[in-house]
């Protein structure tokens, strides 16, 4: 990446030649030194981490050619199990990130990385979330520059932790705020629905049901770098991620004083999801997303921002779901369900529980 | 969905709403007294709530929601017991999901893990008699609660742990009957109930025979009613129909799953395990005779109640909640005067409050129907 210095010279990286994790891999000394080298700097493989100095330098010049503003946020991860079907905790640090970052509007450029990791862990397993997780970087074009890491004693954690924090720039212009959305604005979603949370619950296996649902986790900044360019208008966007659609949702009709109203005919759903929900009295609307947005539209650009998300791999099954309204109570969001009646989707009140009967 | 998205068909529903509205049209309802028709099964509120059927009917039928949440008529010292049971450091207790926030008068299930006990949630009680079995050195308790729904999937979990000789499972048992529930209801003073929608996962173990008596005794017409929002608005038209033409009968609108006579291998399990106890205390409507089983004496070793030498504490509600009068139908829950006030879903006083199912945390979660007083 253009804005690190190149302050890099070789040097030769450690290895771990044990199997497992102790806490001798977090004292400071040379064992963890080889546990930094192994794992995580040969995957992530960039000139600004190998140094190791105790932080990444970026050249403020080179920044602002992307734009007038730094979005920076950051995110922790404690995804279990930590590997499931469509992911694992690696793809969800990156995307997570990347994706808190993009939907600001910003183009995602720097990420760090710090992990807790509970003494015992195979190193085998490191290295394929560290795999993964450089994968996924270079599927967003972000690089990881700096990191921390911690062995903590059995117990005192649950296998692995990780934390990222991103650094983007914002366009010049570029103007997202969950407080924008307008009477008439139309809302967007870029595809099926509660994949992740779905595909999550299964993965446990406590439920004993075998579904072929994958999480949608996927890295949205190439989709919604497009769909700003289609529709430059767009007030907000937000993923989905806990809480699903139904909390963002009421987010946006909280924060701009609107009412909203969704039809549960157009909402997009895996026949699979449903099945799974109808099981255990779930509503998939509550489900988490991994690679899902909300985007609110002005009615002009709905039609352009829709096209650009459906031509997008990430977006095929984008749809209109609903609309920012002038009837209804503000910070209401309701629902017209398939049946013909309406009820109001809240904020859920705490977990998601399956019901008894 | 295959059969399931037949029984949400919004087309065939507008012509059930039609064929209501023309029905009520023919009869003559004072304005001021609508009928009042009283689900009397939770998983129905849910229903009612999700796809929005209050709003579906006219003004002059009022859909009263009743105590069939097993989860919301717990009281608060059934719940203290159990956690109680739980803080043992030997006891692993398993339950299912939407037990596990029910507020006890210390603490609920939620809090008891997070304060240390080793709780965990469960799809089935066959899921806790496998725990038992991976954990030998542990004692594993199911938290056991339901109506006649849920009976008979316990009771075969004793029987099999029995015939394995498995001694380290047992159950807390809260399970209870819905027959006196209703009878008690129907006794209240204060009862303006119409007619009743029957609870059809109940009633797909024991029959629809054992309602006879509500229809021949206290001459109230009831619809044993499945679960699809079609199935609910086809019940509610077959108990008008009956009010209109001066009818009091069982009707069965869930025949597709529930036999006249029940499930006779369910019962029969149900029958070998449990006696009834003398009477069983309901949260919002009081001790209610005959109203909950226990394990009889031949299966003690698989009753946690006597394994555990529970304190069986006895909390008395709230005085300011006014449960029992909504689950009566008297009051709607908005009228309630905590209502949405020191009672919400986050800090439930009340049982209807406190699971999806309950009608009160169903009107704050799904908004249902406006109140029809302040919108005249």
């Amino acid at each position: 990446m253009n804005a690190i210095a190149p302050i890099a010279r070789s040097r030769r990286l450690g290895k771990v030649h044990v199997a497992t994790v102790t806490l001798s891999h977090g004292g400071g000394g040379k064992a963890m030194k080889d546990l930094i080298d192994d794992v995580f700097v040969s995957a992530f493989d960039n000139a600004a981490l190998a140094p190791l100095e105790d932080q990444a330098r970026f050249d403020l010049a080179a920044l602002a050619a992307h734009g007038d503003r730094l979005a920076f946020t950051t995110d922790s991860f404690v995804v279990d199990p930590l590997f499931f079907p469509g992911g694992d905790i690696g793809t969800l640090a990156v995307c997570g990130t990347v994706n808190d970052l993009a939907v600001g509007g910003a183009k995602p450029l720097y990420l760090s990385c710090a992990v807790i990791i509970e003494e015992g862990v195979s190193l085998d397993l490191l290295r394929r979330v560290s795999a993964s997780m450089a994968r996924t970087a270079r599927e967003a074009g972000v690089t990881i520059v700096t990191g921390d890491t911690k062995v903590v004693p059995k117990g005192a954690c649950d296998k692995l932790f990780i934390t990222t924090a991103g650094v983007g720039v914002i366009g010049k212009g570029v103007e997202l705020g969950v407080h924008l959305a307008r009477s008439g604005d139309v809302v967007l979603v870029n595809g099926l629905l509660g994949d992740h949370g779905a595909a999550i619950l299964c993965a446990r296996g406590d439920m004993a049901l075998d579904t072929p649902i994958e999480s949608d986790c996927a890295p949205l900044n190439g989709l919604i770098h497009a769909i700003l360019a289609a529709a430059p208008g767009v007030r907000f966007m937000r993923d989905a991620t806990r809480g699903g659609i139904a909390t963002v949702l009421n987010e946006i009709a909280d924060a701009s004083g609107v009412a909203i109203d969704i039809d549960e005919a157009a909402t997009p759903l895996r026949e699979e999801v449903k099945g799974f929900c109808e099981i255990l009295g779930l509503d998939p609307l509550y489900l988490a997303n991994e690679g899902k947005i909300v985007v609110i539209c002005p009615p002009a650009e709905a039609a352009a921002a829709l096209a650009t998300m459906q031509a997008h791999p990430l977006g095929a099954r984008a749809a209109m779901i609903g609309r920012v309204t002038e009837q209804g109570e503000a910070g209401r969001v309701t629902l017209q369900t398939v049946f013909g009646g309406r009820r109001i989707v809240d904020m859920l009140v705490g977990e998601q529980l399956p019901r008894i009967c | 969905m295959k059969y399931l998205d037949e029984f949400r068909d919004g087309a065939k529903a507008r012509v059930l709403t039609k064929e209501i509205e023309t029905l009520v049209a023919s009869m003559e309802i004072p304005a001021r007294r609508p009928l009042q028709i009283m689900e009397v099964c939770g998983g129905h509120t849910h229903s009612i709530f999700r796809y929005g059927l209050e709003g579906m009917l006219p003004a002059a039928i009022e859909l009263v929601h009743g105590p069939g949440c097993p989860v919301c008529v717990l009281p608060m010292g059934r719940i203290d017991d159990c956690v109680s049971i739980a803080e043992r450091p030997e006891v692993i207790l398993t339950t299912f999901g939407d037990a596990m926030r029910v507020p006890g008068s210390r603490m609920s299930l939620l809090q008891a893990r997070a304060a240390g006990a080793d709780v965990r949630m469960v799809y089935s009680p066959m899921d806790a008699l496998a725990l038992a079995r991976a954990n030998p050195d542990r004692e594993v308790v199911f938290f056991g609660l339901g109506f006649e729904t849920t009976m008979p999937s316990t009771a075969l979990t004793i029987l099999q742990a029995e015939s394995e000789g498995v001694g380290n499972f047992s159950v807390f048992c809260n399970h209870i009957t819905i027959v006196p529930t209703i009878k008690a209801i129907l006794d209240s003073p204060d009862l303006q109930l119409d007619g009743f929608l029957g609870p059809g996962h109940v009633s797909m173990v024991i029959g629809a025979a054992p309602y006879e008596f509500i229809a021949r005794h206290y001459r109230k017409p009831m619809v044993v009613a499945g679960f699809e929002p079609l199935d609910i608005l086809q019940s509610i038209w077959m108990v008008v129909r009956q009010i209109k033409e001066g009818r009091a009968e069982v009707e069965n609108q869930y025949a597709r799953i529930v036999p006249y006579d029940g499930n006779e291998p369910a019962l029969k399990a149900v029958a070998r395990v449990y006696e009834l106890r003398e009477f069983f205390e309901w949260r919002g409507l009081g001790s209610i005779d005959h109203s909950g089983v226990k394990l009889r004496d031949g299966y003690a070793a698989f009753d946690a109640e006597r394994k555990f030498s529970v304190p069986n504490i006895k909390i008395a509600d709230p005085k300011a909640c006014q449960c029992g009068e909504v689950l009566k139908g008297v009051i709607k829950p908005w009228q309630c005067k905590v209502f949405g006030t020191a009672c919400t879903p986050e800090t439930p006083l009340g049982a209807l409050m406190v699971s999806s199912e309950g009608a009160c945390a169903a009107y704050i979660q799904y908004g249902g129907a406006r109140p029809r007083v302040a919108a005249a």
